[in-house]
């Protein structure tokens, strides 16, 4: 016992400072008056120079958000928000979607530099970044609160017929696809926060995969909120046609500061036949402070659709950050032998509350779904998984195997499981397990006995204990994912 | 007798057994060989009456009933029995209840008295003895925690107490050490009479050193591909099927 | 109890139905109608309830049970043969005339057990308004009180029925009780029956829900279990048209246990939903769960079990399995198994299935010459095993054992 006592202190001794990414940028910023109204929502759409078919879209979502109410079923607490104390716009002030790296704000890349996201193409051309230039390549759309500031490799993606771009861009450029797809997967009035999302996004990434293309490089959108009492509300959507093949990544972190900051955000994903998409999030938002001050509040709605027989998504998140994590990542599995893949780590210290899992919904015939949970509580936290798994009655020989596991680290944190089975197919075959467990004074013992430090042996036991997803995560992320979780349960950790 | 005429059988739409001829005589023990993926299994669970094969084409008659006309379990009442190559486990269900159930349901079928509780351990614990098997083993649920060899010695103490007129054994030697071949071989040996015949799907000679059969049958991509006596057994055994899928190629 | 239907928003005449009990019942009464009056019944956007809605059960226009005493001759034929005293409630009514009643135990009145929470279950208020009967048992410190029979039989007409029952366990006292539901036609049995059983003691409750198949069973079960003690329960459904019956389960002490197992066999639009919650509330606290579910027909299993782990539970041990088998198309099973856990050094586990007969295990059953409906029931027969294994009361398994057998006989699957 006092091996763990010890673990907790270097948790706290660390955590108290620990957020490496908490700086804030000094900016000029163009920013929306407070609050939220009709009015701003007009102003949101006309600075970007929006159809009018899209201001109708987010009035028509406003409405929606209007008439629902704020979800309670999730295991989270927190004071109410107040959505008019909020700005729902806030753009760093130079013109918004530079066309080439040199128009962006030197300040800015060197914010990206500083949370080591190579912005500048040729840097990394060049093989100026050292031994890096071994790896292959990524492209990324860099979202700065609200807007995208940079997007690179285009014109290399562009040879194949990859579109990757901010989605006011391609709002601009492929209205056809955005308007067939927006929306096509979660409404805009399926929830509260997507409602809002949906009111009020500014930015984001799109994806276009035509017919055939395996996407040549991984794609990947940086985000990161700079600016005060902004809420950032992005919207990424991402097509595979038939028989494409992408994976994308996703990054976020935001400054250190006092007050809860919002993020609702909305990801939408259409997959058709023998496509596939892969989907990887690090979420690294600010949680807060060792006393629960601050943070980031996660609000997200994502889902996918495997339209195309034998279509795939694969979802897979590391979530250390934000001080409450609402979030879903879910698959409709609409095409006969389509798969849907979970795979989550969601660690919480200090007073972080998440409360996550997936849906899987089988509607198609043989359709598959795998669920990974692994849930690490330290501190006063709280970490929920919340899952449902459902069958309805057309899914012939439909398969669910769902492996939820949470870890305890210290006893004034909280682990909880909340899983939904539903079956309406008897040719469905379900299973689902979960455990809850500490780390063992006889694992740590052997460790150390073999020569481990405490650190590197609760490490190694974390790590263990998270391989089956990791091991999901492409290499770059997963390097960048194994040491997020040892700074995030650092002493804990090594 | 058993009676096989130009059968053929698809999975998924893809042809396993194609045009298969073999004759086994009341009395006769014939073996099957063959390499991985001939159809050595398939066509056990054929005759047998596993779902998911579909028969495209030929007969197969068991004292002239056409067997493929059956549900499994009348194939079973008939007297077919199927040693499995991978038994299967049934938890929660005792095995001494599991086979009286089985043998009364067969004698049932065939209008034969059914076994009362009594008459039943006395039978199957003299032939569990026989075998040299633990008297716990028919206490113990259905293959449930079973080693290998345990698997398949159950297999054996089951076919004992059945007495099948046509036992299959597929694979039954896989994973066996020696002593528990002798008890395989014991127990189709002692079977071996005018009534009774077999067929041997191994693919090794080793089995057939201690059930020495009338008849050794090679199976090649879903074919016999030729059919000799036991000296065929060690003829392959010295030079491997490649050398005779070629020479009938 | 038509007129109390809609729930938070009462009806005029419901009001006034409710100001009766407010005025003119118990201190219990008075209170659990005020409590009814604000929460009313349970409805579809509660968590708890999200799979059972009491819909069909509000459609009705109950009545309460006529006094008088109906001929239950042949229901009391269907019993087990068990040598055992006999407590037997008729309409919800204690029935002197047919029961044998033992020194500690006291009938005629609700019990109101030191557990029963209004306050918190909405039918449990309901339950509390309305009882106008029910058995309190009270086992002394040490003794072994055997084996005692409760039984509630329905006559149906539309009646609704409330029984408040307690139980009482000394230190160290032990009981079985055998509580068997069972009746004709159409009526709401709506029992609570609260459990305190102190160091020491053991509760064996095993329970055989035989209603009518067009009857409601809504049933609570409070156990409260000090150190050492051990409410060890296993239930099982066969009949209602609606049924759920919840289990509220507190481990108070050290080396406490509680064994909540349960198995239902439905057919035809059956509905049947097992809920339980298992407080572990002490250190070193055990608690074991198997609840198999077999649906026919267009019928509908739920199982809801939470197990919660106090941060003063150390050492706590939790297991449960829920495993269901859909044998028809149109079958349906939802289950929400749950751990809340707020200890770290635990080991707490839960899993679930659902699917069918397993193909090849049937396969494998015909080889060996077992026809097909045999084969699905020896299969079914063993799915069940896990479930009933743990009964150690050889009559009480025997019952059990036999109303399966019945049910299998009338539900030729």
């Amino acid at each position: 016992m006092a091996a763990i006592a010890e673990t907790l202190d270097a948790v706290q001794a660390v955590t108290d400072g620990g957020y490496k990414w908490g700086f804030s940028t000094d900016i000029e910023m163009d920013m929306a008056p407070k609050g939220l109204n009709e009015d701003i929502i007009r102003l949101i759409s006309s600075r970007k120079d929006e159809p009018a078919w899209l201001l109708d879209w987010r009035l028509k979502s406003y409405a929606a958000w209007l008439k629902t109410e704020e979800p309670d079923w999730a295991k989270i607490k927190h004071p109410p928000i107040d959505y008019q104390d909020l700005h729902y716009y806030a753009a760093p002030k130079k013109k918004p979607g530079p066309k080439s790296l040199d128009e962006v704000d030197p300040e800015l890349l060197r914010t990206y530099e500083r949370l080591g996201i190579p912005l500048r193409e040729r840097a990394i051309l060049a093989g100026v970044e050292g031994a890096e230039d071994e790896r292959p390549p990524i492209a990324i759309d860099a979202v700065f609160d609200s807007v995208s500031v940079a997007t690179t490799f285009r014109s290399t993606l562009a040879k194949s017929g990859v579109i990757f771009c901010p989605i006011s861009e391609a709002v601009r450029d492929h209205p056809e696809l955005v308007r067939k797809y927006l929306g096509s997967v979660v409404p805009a009035g399926d929830n509260y926060f997507a409602a809002l999302n949906s009111a009020v996004f500014t930015d984001g990434s799109f994806v276009y995969i035509p017919k055939g293309v395996r996407c040549p490089m991984e794609l990947s959108t940086y985000f990161r909120i700079n600016a005060r009492n902004t809420g950032q509300f992005e919207r990424t959507l991402i097509i595979a046609e038939e028989g494409a093949y992408v994976s994308y990544l996703e990054g976020c972190t935001a400054p250190q500061r006092d007050e809860n900051q919002l993020h609702a955000a909305v990801v939408e994903l259409i997959v058709f036949d023998d496509a596939q998409i892969k989907y990887s999030t690090v979420q690294n938002w600010y949680p807060g402070d060792a006393n629960g001050k601050g943070g980031i509040y996660n609000f997200v709605t994502k889902r996918g659709a495997c339209r195309g027989a034998r279509s795939k998504i694969s979802w897979t998140q590391v979530e250390t950050g934000s001080a409450i994590t609402w979030k879903y990542p879910s698959c409709i599995l609409q095409g006969d032998d389509s798969v849907g893949e979970f795979y989550s780590v969601a660690v919480t210290t200090n007073h972080q509350q998440a409360d996550t899992g997936t849906k899987m919904i089988h509607i198609g015939r043989n359709t598959r779904s795998t669920i990974v949970s692994k849930g690490i509580s330290a501190g006063k936290s709280n970490n929920t998984y919340r899952g449902l798994v459902r069958v309805l009655p057309k899914a012939h020989g439909a398969r669910n195997h769902t492996q939820c596991d949470s870890l305890l680290i210290g006893d004034q944190c909280g682990a909880h499981t909340v899983p939904y089975i539903e079956s309406r197919n008897p040719t469905a075959k379900l299973e689902h397990e979960a455990t809850t467990s500490k780390i063992a004074d006889d694992q740590l013992f052997y460790c150390r006995q073999r020569g481990l430090s405490q650190e590197d042996a609760v490490g190694l036991i974390v790590n263990g204990f998270c391989k089956d997803v990791l091991k999901e995560l492409p290499m770059e992320f997963a390097v960048e994912a194994q040491k997020l979780l040892a700074i995030s349960l650092e002493g804990s950790v090594g | 007798m058993l009676e096989i005429k130009n059968l053929t059988a698809n999975i998924d739409n893809k042809t396993i057994l194609n045009g298969i001829d073999l004759v086994v005589p009341d009395g006769e023990i014939h073996a099957i060989m063959g390499p991985n993926g001939s159809g050595k299994s398939t066509l056990s669970y054929v005759l047998s009456g596993r779902e998911g094969y579909d028969v495209t084409g030929g007969t197969a008659t068991f004292d002239g009933a056409d067997l493929l006309d059956m549900e499994p379990e009348a194939r079973a009442a008939a007297g077919l029995f199927l040693a499995f190559q991978y038994p299967v486990e049934l938890p929660g269900v005792n095995n001494a209840n599991f086979l009286r159930t089985a043998l009364n349901a067969q004698r049932r079928a065939r209008g034969e008295a059914e076994l009362d509780a009594v008459a039943f351990l006395k039978l199957s614990r003299a032939e569990a003895k026989r075998l040299s098997m633990p008297d716990d083993m028919l206490k113990r649920n259905v293959n449930v925690g079973f080693s290998g060899g345990e698997k398949k010695r159950n297999e054996v103490l089951q076919m004992a107490v059945l007495r099948p007129r046509l036992a299959i054994l597929d694979e039954t030697d896989s994973g066996l050490d020696i002593d528990a071949l002798k008890i395989v071989a014991d127990g189709v040996n002692a079977l071996r009479g005018p009534n009774f015949s077999a067929l041997v799907i191994t693919h090794y000679q080793r089995l057939l050193d201690y059930i020495v059969p009338d008849r050794v049958h090679v199976l090649a991509s879903g074919r016999i591909i030729r059919s000799g006596g036991p000296e065929l057994a060690h003829q392959l055994e010295a030079h491997g099927y490649a050398a005779i899928v070629a020479e009938a190629a | 109890m038509n007129a109390l239907a809609p729930g938070s928003q009462l009806q005029a005449g419901a009001q006034a139905f409710l100001a009766r009990y407010a005025a003119n019942g118990s201190v219990q009464q008075s209170e659990a109608a005020g409590l009814f009056a604000r929460n009313g019944l349970p409805g579809p956007r509660e968590e708890d309830w999200r799979y059972s809605l009491l819909r069909p059960v509000t459609d009705v226009q109950f009545t309460s049970a006529p006094h008088g005493h109906s001929d239950v001759s042949a229901a009391l034929a269907r019993l087990p043969k068990i040598a055992a005293p006999r407590l037997i409630f008729v309409d919800g009514r204690f029935r002197a005339d047919l029961s044998d009643i033992e020194p500690g135990t006291r009938a005629g009145a609700p019990a109101y057990g030191a557990t029963n929470r209004p306050d918190r279950e909405k039918l449990v208020a309901l339950n509390t308004m309305l009882s106008e009967d029910g058995i309190a048992i009270q086992v002394p410190a040490g003794h072994d009180a055997g084996t005692l029979l409760l039984v509630s039989i329905g006559t149906g007409g539309n009646v609704s029925f409330h029984p408040n029952h307690a139980v009482t366990l000394g230190a160290g006292a032990k009981l079985t009780l055998l509580d068997l539901t069972l009746g004709d036609g159409v009526y709401l049995h709506n029992p609570v029956l609260s459990a305190t059983i102190a160091e020491a003691a053991t509760l064996t409750h095993l329970r055989l829900q035989q209603e009518a198949l067009g009857a409601f069973h809504l049933s609570t079960v409070y156990a409260d279990v000090a150190a050492s003690g051990t409410y060890d329960s296993f239930a099982l459904t066969l009949g209602a048209r609606l049924a759920r019956m919840e289990v509220h389960a507190s481990l108070n002490g050290p080396q406490a246990s509680a064994h909540l197992n349960a198995a239902q066999l439905l057919g035809g639009n059956q509905h049947a939903d097992f809920t339980t919650v298992v407080q572990h509330a002490a250190p070193n606290t055990a608690s074991r769960q198997t609840v198999k579910n077999v649906l026919s027909g267009r019928s509908r299993g739920v199982f809801q079990g939470k197990i919660e782990v106090l941060r003063i539970a150390q050492k706590t041990d939790g297991y449960q399995m829920n495993q269901a088998l859909l044998l028809s198309p149109d079958a349906e099973m939802d289950c929400k198994p749950q751990l809340e856990i707020y200890a770290d050094d635990v080991k707490c586990s839960h899993g679930a299935t659902i699917g069918e007969l397993d193909g090849d295990q049937l396969f494998y059953l015909r080889t060996r010459g077992i026809p097909e409906p045999e084969a699905r029931a020896m299969l079914v027969r063993a799915f069940l095993t896990e479930a009933l294994d743990p009964i150690a009361h050889e009559e009480g398994r025997a019952a059990m054992e036999n109303a399966i057998a019945s049910w299998w006989d009338r539900n030729v699957i």
